[in-house]
């Protein structure tokens, strides 16, 4: 493999691991938050990138206007979500939310079947990320600048919801324990919904995105980035927000390098993952950025 | 009053059990059951297929002097799915002949238990070999893929004129799979060379990985004979690197979603097909195309004019058997001779495959155009 082949391939990785990353913060930030693994937030992914292409084809409003508005939308589904699959279990074992998140996931792709069908759409991607830029060689999809920039916009903008705004708190006081909290005189209800909400609408622009690089949306397109986004997140250590990022990175990277450097391996680019995961689990299940864990009551 | 609720109850359920007992509609119809992919990564195949069986039908909507019944099951694209669907048509539904599955890998699944049941089954569209080979009771209405894959390595060298080939193999497909290597076995007796053969997986979205190294290789045309969203995203992408050659594909990639989802990125696309509505001749053709564009307002496809055959080719072979029993079915099946199907002529052989024509057709202006019919 020449250099710039190389160089190449691991501009692909970094478009394909800011997706990741993209997809995981949602992920994990829920995760950190309320303790929950929200299987449905692949699903909400789908739902948004839906919403995406009927606010640009059915209403024709712009993308400016378009997109945005569909991660507010996402993120108030996000909250109806919580109100109906979660919060009727909030003082149940973890293991009925993790069932009830599992429901959810079905439920909304099934749903997906039954409204719109089983066949793929293609996702109207406005021309201004479609273009590519030839740098000494190297071929940039303009896409592949926008998506880690905006990750890195949202990281840091969540980054500063999380650690310096009063909501923020209140979320890291409910992430250490519940009952204190709610003792504290904090609305709890109210804190879970404001993290439905962001964590949805992550969710949603990691949907947009995707469906502008992958242009085939189908009821079934948020399974695979969710599973990834999972492990990205478990591998940045989960609950770790800048753990997503990192581990969107590393995965995107990893998968990306498999295929270029071994050819008869593509087959096994899911596989790849998976087993980051087990081996991640096995030796090092903080993840990269998690904190060791500790007995808490 | 009470009571008189009660008798009444009792006399409706008199009735209801009468009347599933007694000489029920049952007796006057045929059954035929489909299963299909109507959700999941193939689907479109699978409702274009479903399309083209209901418009044949109503074309021919009787046999053996009864009424023929459709029943369909969703597969949902899936090798398992497949399997039960089958079993459902033949335990549950009693059905005397089936059409399907629309892929390769799941009518694989779907014919060992037809097969068992001795119950004659038509796919509309899988073209593998494996399909067919050692079965007595399963057919096709489609070529098979060694000739579409020598076709396309003919239409390669002496058409666009290309010497070095770079192979994209959807290793989850049994059809990719075939295809590739009866491509690539013509292609190199024709002096041609493969330059690279690289592997990507159905579902797979992002391609670039592979892709690059295709750059790398500077093949003169790309051979990519998987189906249609891996195709449109592998096209895009493909495009997006600045790979400029020509891609060739087989009859996977003839669905309406190719040019939605792939856009100007398939614009010049080739591909081996069962059927173009400019090169139909028959009359049966004719009728169908216009049957299927004033009912379905969209132009009739191939995938569609195959399900129609192979609905037509059942009822024929029932037809000639004057029984709906399997074994006789199928020996009217392996008799038909030059029928006038919407693809062509067909002519069914002992081995369940047909001897029938092939086009290739193009992607110009976002639309599937003819360029040329070939005959075995």
């Amino acid at each position: 493999m020449t250099i710039d082949i190389f160089m190449q391939q691991v501009i692909n990785g970094i478009s394909l691991g800011s997706l990741y990353a993209l997809v995981a913060i949602g992920y994990t930030m829920v995760y950190g938050i309320l303790r929950l693994i929200n299987f449905a937030h692949g699903d909400l992914l789908m739902v948004a990138a839906y919403a995406a292409i009927y606010a640009v084809t059915l209403l024709s409003l712009p993308w400016q206007l378009s997109f945005p508005l569909v991660m507010v939308l996402t993120g108030l589904f996000g909250v109806l979500l919580d109100r109906v699959a979660y919060k009727p279990l909030r003082d149940a074992p973890r293991i009925s939310l993790l069932i009830s998140a599992i429901g959810a996931s079905f439920l909304l792709e099934n749903l997906a079947i039954v409204i719109i069908g089983g066949v793929p759409k293609g996702f109207p991607r406005p021309d201004v990320f479609a273009k590519v830029i030839d740098l000494w060689g190297l071929r940039i999809q303009v896409l592949t600048i926008y998506t880690p920039v905006l990750t890195l916009a949202l990281l840091l903008g969540l980054l500063y919801i999380v650690h310096r705004t009063k909501v923020g708190k209140a979320m890291r006081a409910a992430s250490k324990d519940f009952e204190t909290t709610r003792l504290m005189g904090i609305n709890l209800d109210r804190i879970i919904a404001v993290t439905f909400f962001l964590g949805s609408s992550l969710a949603a622009a990691g949907g947009i995105m995707w469906a502008m690089k992958y242009p085939q949306v189908n009821p079934f397109m948020g399974v695979i980035p969710g599973l990834k986004a999972f492990i990205a997140a478990v591998l940045g250590g989960i609950g770790n927000i800048v753990g997503a990022v990192v581990g969107g990175f590393v995965l995107g990277l990893g998968e990306i390098l498999i295929v270029a450097l071994f050819p008869q391996m593509a087959q096994y680019r899911d596989a790849f993952a998976f087993t980051v995961l087990i081996l991640v689990l096995l030796f090092r299940p903080t993840g990269i950025m998690g904190e060791p864990i500790t007995d808490k009551t | 009053m009470a009571r008189r609720r009660w008798l009444a109850f009792v006399a409706g359920l008199c009735g209801v059990a009468l009347a599933l007992t007694g000489p029920v509609s049952a007796q006057e119809t045929i059954k035929i059951g489909a299963y299909l992919p109507m959700t999941g990564a193939v689907a479109a195949y699978g409702q274009m297929e479903w399309d083209g069986i209901q418009i044949a039908n109503e074309m021919k909507p009787t046999v053996l002097g009864k009424k023929i019944e459709l029943v369909l099951v969703d597969t949902k694209s899936d090798k398992i799915e497949a399997a039960n669907a089958v079993s459902r048509l033949v335990e549950k539904e009693k059905v005397v002949g089936i059409i399907g599955e629309a892929i390769s890998g799941n009518s694989m699944a779907g014919n060992p238990i037809s097969e068992a049941a001795k119950i004659v089954s038509v796919s509309p569209t899988a073209t593998n070999p494996l399909v067919t080979q050692g079965k007595q009771y399963a057919f096709r209405a489609c070529f098979i893929d060694p000739f579409q894959g020598e076709v396309a390595a003919r239409f390669a060298v002496n058409e666009l004129k290309a010497k070095t080939a770079a192979v994209i193999i959807d290793i989850a497909q049994d059809y990719c799979v075939g295809l590739a290597n009866f491509f690539v076995k013509e292609f190199v007796k024709l002096g041609g060379k493969v330059v690279s053969t690289t592997y990507i997986q159905t579902g797979d979205q992002d391609f670039s990985a592979q892709l690059s190294s295709v750059q790398a290789a500077k093949p003169d045309i790309i051979y990519a004979p998987n189906y249609y969203t891996e195709d449109a995203l592998m096209a895009k992408q493909a495009r997006d690197l600045g790979i400029n050659v020509p891609i060739l594909t087989g009859d996977g990639a003839q669905a309406e979603e190719l040019i939605k989802i792939g856009g100007k990125a398939v614009e010049g696309m080739y591909f081996t097909g069962h059927f173009h509505k400019e090169g139909a001749t028959t009359d049966l053709a004719k009728e169908y195309i216009k049957r299927f564009e004033a009912k379905k307002g969209k132009e009739a496809d191939a995938f569609g004019a195959l399900g129609a055959d192979a609905y037509f080719l059942l009822v024929e072979a029932i037809e000639k058997a004057g029984s709906t029993e399997g074994p006789k079915v199928r020996e009217a099946m392996v008799a038909i001779k030059n029928f006038p199907g919407v693809s062509g002529l067909i002519t069914m052989q002992d081995n369940g495959n047909p001897i029938k024509s092939m086009v290739i057709n193009k992607v110009k202006d976002g639309k599937f155009v003819y360029v040329t019919t070939v005959n075995p």
